[in-house]
């Protein structure tokens, strides 16, 4: 089952990819963003950074207000090359 | 070489895919720390972790792994995964050569898929002075049997498509060169030293080392161990740990970034290059854009680590990369980061004893290339530490020539970008 249960869309991470993080060490947000890939699409954690972080602390048998959310990494949503290209300083 | 390890198989969905051979990593759920080490390495990142590896390989027992942090936090986390055999030099040609080979098997020996691609290295040159200084490096890899050629402005149009090759005069290819995804690579060292009994300490920082005796006492933030040897595999953070235990390193932390696009689908072969600006951009096996340019070297007299992302990059780099490829004007930039080169006064790594510190060994200073590097550094480096006759890079790189008058600069690495 947890296996069908996808968290990260963009990513294609499931319930079982983020069990089986936990249950190899991974107990951390940002370690487990890096063994599942989670957060890394174009959403960047935005719509399923609670959701894993539930998933997380259900599995590690963690309080979830232990859990740090990962470092979020700019730009706030996906730009276009150009649009960033025309404000950079010839 | 099995399937999965092919650049031509396809490529899973996520990096759990990947993993999913994995049967044991290394997580922030570590294990208890020992009394002591015959060898403690400080710092789990690729070197540190390979050189752990390639210990326990040989029989080596009692190896500890510290890090501060968890594994892909450091640069072995935040690089391109660039692995290259065009350099200017026969020493760094062959072994460059030889982690190729070492890379290539990687995910068949270590059972973990390192979503390796060898679509060619292609390096652009602005000036006939850089085509002159390619065209002599191209002879000495030819030299070492590698298979890179200059070719023609329009040749490297022919090779990809998208690029506005107007104000290039020359360039450079090698087929063989490629792409590896860095973080398995972790995963894959850790799982194979701990197999083989390696313990590896995540969260756990070094905070003080001394000599006790014929041993070093190292304290951490989860106790205290000693260590018959000591192996600091930091990176740019080794100048830190060196005055720990009272030895000077003269490397410096340069903060490069990084920043990746959204997926697209497969359209760029090799790595391309710019010589002149060192704008460098492949695209990996999940479709993205992954690429990053200089940026003038920031004034840092404490020599800080620095890891936060500047919008200077972001639009210095977009705009190189425009003016590159123009038609990649609408593609979106989905993140950036940033990590440090580890630069050290000449450019070229530092290995071997600290000098002043005998049984303090250090590997730092690679500059930017530490990860590409890091399997047949390590592979000699455990060698050394096993007793048999050092690589030749323990003379060329060793740590007191800074203060010995240094080796010969013909000798000097000038191929240090992408």
């Amino acid at each position: 089952m947890s296996r069908k249960v996808i968290l990260c869309r963009c990513e294609d991470v499931t319930l079982a990819d983020v069990q089986r993080a936990v249950k190899l060490g991974y107990r951390d947000l940002e370690e487990v963003k890096r063994y599942t890939g989670f957060g890394t699409g174009p959403c960047q954690g935005k719509e399923c950074l609670r959701e894993i972080a539930c998933a997380i602390a259900t599995a590690a048998g963690r309080d979830p207000a232990t859990l740090a959310p990962f470092t979020s990494r700019p730009p706030l949503s996906p730009t276009e090359l150009g649009v960033l290209a025309a404000a950079s300083r010839k | 070489m099995t399937p999965s390890s092919r650049s031509s198989a396809p490529a899973p969905a996520s990096a759990a895919a990947s993993a999913a051979a994995s049967a044991s990593a290394s997580g922030s759920g570590s294990p208890a720390l020992p009394a002591h080490a015959e060898v403690a390495i400080i710092g789990a990142g690729v070197m540190g972790l390979a050189i752990a590896y390639n210990l326990a390989a040989r029989g080596q027992k009692r190896i500890v792994v510290l890090d501060a942090h968890y594994l892909a936090w450091g640069a072995s986390g935040r690089n391109g995964g660039g692995v290259r055999q065009q350099w200017s030099t026969e020493m760094n040609v062959r072994l460059m050569q030889e982690s190729m080979e070492i890379c290539a098997h990687f995910a068949e020996e270590m059972g973990i898929n390192v979503w390796m691609r060898r679509g060619g290295y292609l390096f652009l040159a602005r000036t006939d002075a850089a085509v002159a200084r390619l065209t002599r490096n191209v002879a000495l890899q030819n030299r070492c049997d590698l298979p890179t050629r200059m070719i023609t402005p329009d040749e490297a149009q022919a090779l990809v498509p998208e690029l506005d090759t107007a104000p290039f005069v020359g360039a450079c290819y090698n087929a063989s060169d490629g792409i590896v995804f860095p973080w398995p690579f972790l995963w894959g060292y850790a799982r194979a030293a701990q197999k083989r009994a390696v313990t590896i300490r995540t969260g756990t920082e070094v905070t003080a080392i001394e000599r006790r005796g014929d041993d070093f006492r190292i304290a951490t933030s989860a106790g205290t161990l000693t260590a018959g040897r000591v192996v600091c595999a930091a990176g740019a953070w080794s100048p830190r740990i060196a005055r720990l235990v009272g030895g000077a390193l003269p490397d410096r932390p340069v903060r490069h970034e990084i920043l990746s696009t959204e997926p697209l689908k497969p359209f760029l072969k090799p790595m391309v290059s710019v010589i002149e600006s060192g704008l460098y951009v492949s695209q990996s096996l999940r479709g993205e854009l992954v690429g990053g340019v200089s940026l003038p070297e920031e004034d840092n007299p404490d020599g800080e680590v620095r890891l936060g992302a500047r919008l200077e990059f972001l639009t210095t780099m977009a705009r190189g990369l425009t003016e590159l490829m123009p038609r990649l004007g609408h593609v979106k930039v989905v993140r950036q980061w940033a990590g440090p080169y580890d630069v050290s006064p000449d450019g070229d790594p530092i290995v071997g004893t600290l000098p002043g510190v005998p049984g303090f060994y250090v590997v730092c200073g690679f500059g930017g290339h530490g990860f590409m590097m890091a399997p047949v550094v390590a592979r000699h480096y455990a060698a050394y530490l096993c007793g048999e006759a050092p690589h030749p890079f323990f003379d060329a790189w060793r740590a007191d020539r800074f203060t010995t008058g240094g080796t010969p600069a013909p000798a000097r690495e000038e191929m240090t970008i992408g």
